[in-house]
């Protein structure tokens, strides 16, 4: 375990859907501002996990969550908690990129209107701001009008981020982001995390070992719902102590 | 080799059903247009029934015509009011195969099969009840609960397919359900004008509905609690006659049903196009 001081804590948390326990007694500390990979074989869990630190989960029917998910002190799952403040905390980021069905300004802008920011010029200095923060600005300025679909997916993808980083979240999560784009446009959001963890802590699912390696600082090797290692990418990845991540890291499970 | 006459032997079959399915609107409009079309002077739009009109004589059928337009929009309107807020909550405020839900959509597919004379009798019923006479009032709301299943089976359909994702964006955004449904509501726009269309469709053209709730009459009205005419029952009157002339304005009463319904879509058809440039 760590010793960084921790943003999300997680504790003896279960999940079932439709009856069958998806998430077993998980109890990890994710720290602040650093890069942490969720890695294990296709549904071990991973992005359930990552759907409870935004409640996102609990709306579908038939889930039962028991246990603690603290951000900074706070639990997500008491009754009393407010949701939508929580959401605002994190951003998401989902395996593809679903822009908004309206024009790039808006979409970038649509975060900050929500929240009351009405002055156009504010809104007119939030969207140039993130837009330049993930490298769109340049592409994009001379049709801010057009509508996001007309984007590469993976200008969507970045647009997207944009968008969420709008809102001015503490945690950025990331469920397999750059599963559906291509090798450079990948490259470009790599490229954006490791400059966004100065500010913003981040939690990304990633099935991809390497991907893993280059960007995060902490890797969470997850299996059948079970936490089975959690350290740094070098301890992981190149000192397994565990045999299941031995084996998933060489190849062996998948 | 029998794989290939199988080919083309289900293609010719394909084309034939197609052809007959124009075939049969081609039919119906020649139908119509060639029987009605020589009724369709400007009196019979501009015109309401003059003494002995249905023998023949002069006037036309613009309290019918107004008639169906105030119930046609009356009920598409109230309809939209209800089963708006239906389908949002049922996708977007109810949580997924929520008990609720599930008896809603069950409920909207029972009503959607129900023929309209029901509803009529239905509304009738009601009527008595609350010691209403035949008016555009009565006529209205039962079309009103014709056309909600309509639009709540229609509207669902293109809410259901949205991708889940859309939601998600918003709420993780820290947007509450009343901004995703906004959004939703923006993704089906084409969705929503369909559904308004094929209300529009049933409720202009519904008979059944407003023989005993709204009654006719050969004035235009001028407040909820008068009776009113519509197209269909002018159709169904003038049909009925043995006068050949009157019977050629039930035709041309069908003529104008039927050139208000394919503006309406094509009007429709236009803004949807427009409304929709920003859909995912």
């Amino acid at each position: 375990m760590t010793t960084e001081k921790p943003h999300i804590s997680v504790k003896n948390l279960n999940v079932h859907i439709d009856g069958n326990h998806i998430l077993k007694n998980i109890s990890i500390d994710i720290p602040d501002k650093k890069v942490t990979s969720f890695i294990g074989p296709s549904g071990c869990g991973k992005t359930t996990l990552l759907k409870t630190f935004n409640r996102l989960l609990d709306r579908n029917g038939n889930v039962e969550i028991t246990g603690q998910v603290l951000v900074d002190g706070v639990d997500l799952y008491s009754p009393d908690t407010e949701v939508t403040s929580i959401r605002k905390k994190m951003g998401l980021l989902s395996q593809r990129p679903f822009p908004l069905p309206m024009n790039i300004y808006d979409n970038v802008a649509y975060g900050a209107r929500i929240h009351g920011q009405r002055d156009k010029k504010e809104l007119d200095k939030i969207v140039e701001h993130y837009l330049r923060g993930v490298s769109l600005w340049d592409e994009v300025k001379d049709r801010l009008k057009d509508p996001a679909t007309r984007l590469s997916i993976g200008q969507q993808q970045r647009l997207c981020l944009a968008r969420g980083l709008a809102v001015e979240p503490e945690i950025i999560l990331g469920d397999e982001p750059t599963s559906a784009l291509d090798p450079i446009s990948t490259q470009h959001i790599e490229e954006l995390f490791l400059k966004l963890k100065d500010k913003y802590t981040l939690v990304l699912v990633t099935h991809i070992l390497r991907q893993a390696r280059r960007v995060s600082d902490y890797i969470v090797f997850i299996y059948m719902g079970e936490i089975i290692e959690f350290g740094t990418t070098e301890e992981v990845l190149l000192n397994p102590k565990e045999k299941l991540t031995k084996d998933y890291v060489k190849g062996y499970i998948s | 080799m029998k794989r290939k006459l199988e080919e083309q032997f289900f293609k010719l079959l394909m084309i034939l059903c197609t052809l007959s399915i124009s075939g049969v609107l081609i039919m119906i409009l020649w139908t119509i247009t060639s029987k009605g079309a020589g009724s369709l002077t400007w009196d019979i739009v501009s015109k309401i029934p003059e003494g002995g009109f249905y023998i023949g004589k002069g006037g036309g059928i613009l309290n019918a015509i107004i008639g169906s337009i105030y119930i046609t929009i009356g009920a598409t309107v109230f309809g939209l009011l209800i089963s708006i807020p239906v389908v949002l909550y049922i996708n977007v405020y109810a949580k997924k195969n929520s008990w609720l839900a599930t008896t809603t959509r069950l409920t909207s597919d029972i009503l959607f099969g129900l023929p309209s004379i029901v509803y009529g009798a239905f509304g009738f019923t009601i009527m008595i009840y609350f010691g209403l006479k035949t008016s555009l009032l009565a006529g209205t709301i039962t079309v009103t609960l014709l056309v909600i299943p309509i639009l709540v089976r229609a509207m669902d359909e293109v809410f259901r397919v949205v991708p889940e994702d859309i939601g998600n964006a918003v709420y993780s955004l820290g947007g509450t359900r009343w901004e995703t449904s906004k959004i939703l509501i923006r993704q089906c726009v084409p969705g929503i004008i369909t559904a308004i269309l094929l209300s529009f469709g049933r409720a202009i053209g519904d008979a059944a509905c407003v023989l005993f709730t709204a009654g006719y009459t050969d004035s235009i009205p001028t407040s909820l609690d008068q009776p009113t005419a519509t197209l269909p029952l002018a159709i169904f009157f003038q049909l009925s006659s043995p006068i050949e002339e009157v019977q050629n304005r039930a035709y041309a009463a069908a003529l104008i049903l039927t050139i208000i319904v394919l503006v309406i879509s094509f009007t429709a058809k236009y803004f949807s196009k427009k409304l929709s440039k920003n859909k995912i």
